[in-house]
């Protein structure tokens, strides 16, 4: 079997994986990083982005051994310190979740939307955010929260206003 | 959903992708960015007992527009969506990148890719048609230039031999007079063209003096319309003229008749959408003078 090597959340793992693993399953089922969900399984929810060197992808439609010696962030790498990401803090303040499945691969969506543009319009967000469905909010407070987090990250030393 | 097991290579040249393509004959399947390829595997709608990833090999990425246009093949939708260069030199294409999928599939998804693919509903395929591109290919007799025109030979089949790697698409920058526009009339849940026209219009003194139309998402593959193409040489590219002209693009056509749209519709979509691609063409033409 092949073995291969990711950077996953700032830690080096290796481990061997039958090829048609995908990335979402080995993520999950054996580095136990349950943050990242799987929802509909055919690239269509959302639910799995994780950031493959970077950039968000759908774990649910790469193959594990294609992510060999790739940089991966998933949810559970995206607060530091302790301290919330303000993507993070922005779904709890505005309420951007209900039954909060959609959640971890909404926020790192976001997180690429953000640092591809860092002053997004609503219609961007929205636009950004197209890969990701969400059953409960009906998207509004989504948007919400990822303006919060736009504010906050460009003015990172001081609180975002309240929207 | 899990795909059926398979061997998997990722070879760093395009002599050794050949070469296992050589080995494994039809058993085996190249894989790019897998955003089409993967999801048919995990449906085992696909099983092929062998995957060569060719993104591993450097010389297949990347962009240039230095004189021609080349874009490798293994380039993401994202590395042609946000390219400076390719904005300036052939604008519908990014444009029409930036319709597909999401965030997420153009971040993986490449031009030779979907190219190779010969999905009836991708968008890429009209437009590089539009473009009058060439698809360079390599295989074991050596590499060869393939008008785009006659690449697409029926519903996910090209003219490409078995043992070919697609490597890059090549096209010439737009000039003085010349315009080109994709229109698309997108699936609102999957995303897909259920028709996409694009379009490319050269005016000289004020005359149409070259103009190439191409329909994806409404029949097998993607093709040129020629009737349309000829109605609106010569002419003054009117609104009136090109009203004309898109009035025959699905004239003759083999369209598709499925549950999202059916015949008849799909056939009166392709000559809407062949008017506002012909007219966002012109009038880019005549900016661009």
């Amino acid at each position: 079997m092949p073995v291969i090597s990711l950077t996953v959340n700032g830690k080096t793992c290796i481990g061997e994986v039958e090829p048609r693993t995908l990335l979402v399953h080995y993520l999950r089922e054996q580095l136990n990083l349950t943050g990242t969900h799987i929802g509909c399984d055919t690239s269509q929810c959302g639910a799995c982005v994780v950031h493959l060197n970077g950039a968000s992808v759908k774990a649910c439609t790469v193959l594990a051994v294609q992510a060999d010696g790739a940089t991966i962030t998933t949810i559970e790498g995206l607060a530091q310190n302790g301290q919330l990401h303000p993507l993070q803090e922005g779904f709890w303040q505005q309420h951007g979740l209900q039954c909060g499945f959609c959640t971890p691969g909404m926020i790192m969506a976001a997180a690429d939307l953000l640092q591809r543009n860092p002053h997004p319009t609503d219609e961007a967000i929205r636009r950004g955010l197209e890969g990701n469905l969400c059953r409960c909010t009906g998207y509004e407070n989504i948007v919400r929260a990822v303006r919060y987090a736009a504010e906050k990250l460009r003015a990172p030393t001081g609180a975002a206003s309240e929207v | 959903m899990i795909p059926c097991p398979f061997e998997y290579y990722a070879p760093t040249t395009v002599a050794e992708a050949i070469e296992l393509l050589e080995r494994f004959g039809d058993e085996a399947r190249i894989l790019a960015g897998g955003h089409s390829l993967l999801p048919a595997m995990k449906l085992r709608l696909a099983a092929p007992a062998v995957l060569i990833d060719i993104t591993r090999i450097a010389e297949l990425r990347g962009i240039s527009t230095e004189g021609m246009v080349r874009i490798g093949a293994t380039t993401t939708w994202s590395e042609i969506e946000g390219h400076a260069g390719l904005r300036r030199a052939v604008p519908a294409l990014p444009e029409a990148v930036s319709l597909i999928g999401d965030l997420q599939v153009r971040n993986r998804g490449t031009l030779g890719g979907a190219l190779a693919h010969a999905d009836p509903a991708a968008d890429a395929p009209a437009v590089v048609l539009a473009l009058d591109a060439r698809i360079e290919a390599r295989g074991p007799t050596g590499e060869r230039s393939i008008p785009v025109d006659g690449f697409f030979t029926d519903m996910l089949t090209t003219a490409l031999q078995p043992a070919e790697v697609l490597t890059a698409v090549v096209m010439s920058p737009l000039g003085a007079g010349e315009g080109a526009a994709y229109v698309k009339y997108r699936h609102p849940a999957s995303g897909y063209a259920i028709v996409g026209v694009a379009a490319y219009v050269k005016l000289t003194d004020g005359q149409v003096s070259a103009c190439r139309l191409a329909v994806t998402g409404a029949g097998p593959m993607a093709v040129r319309r020629s009737g349309v193409e000829h109605a609106l040489l010569g002419t003054d590219g009117s609104s009136a003229a090109i009203a004309a002209a898109a009035a025959i693009a699905s004239e003759g056509m083999d369209i598709l008749d499925d549950l999202h749209a059916g015949e008849e519709y799909r056939r009166a979509m392709v000559n809407v959408h062949a008017r506002r691609a012909l007219a966002a063409a012109v009038e880019r033409a005549r900016s661009r003078i």
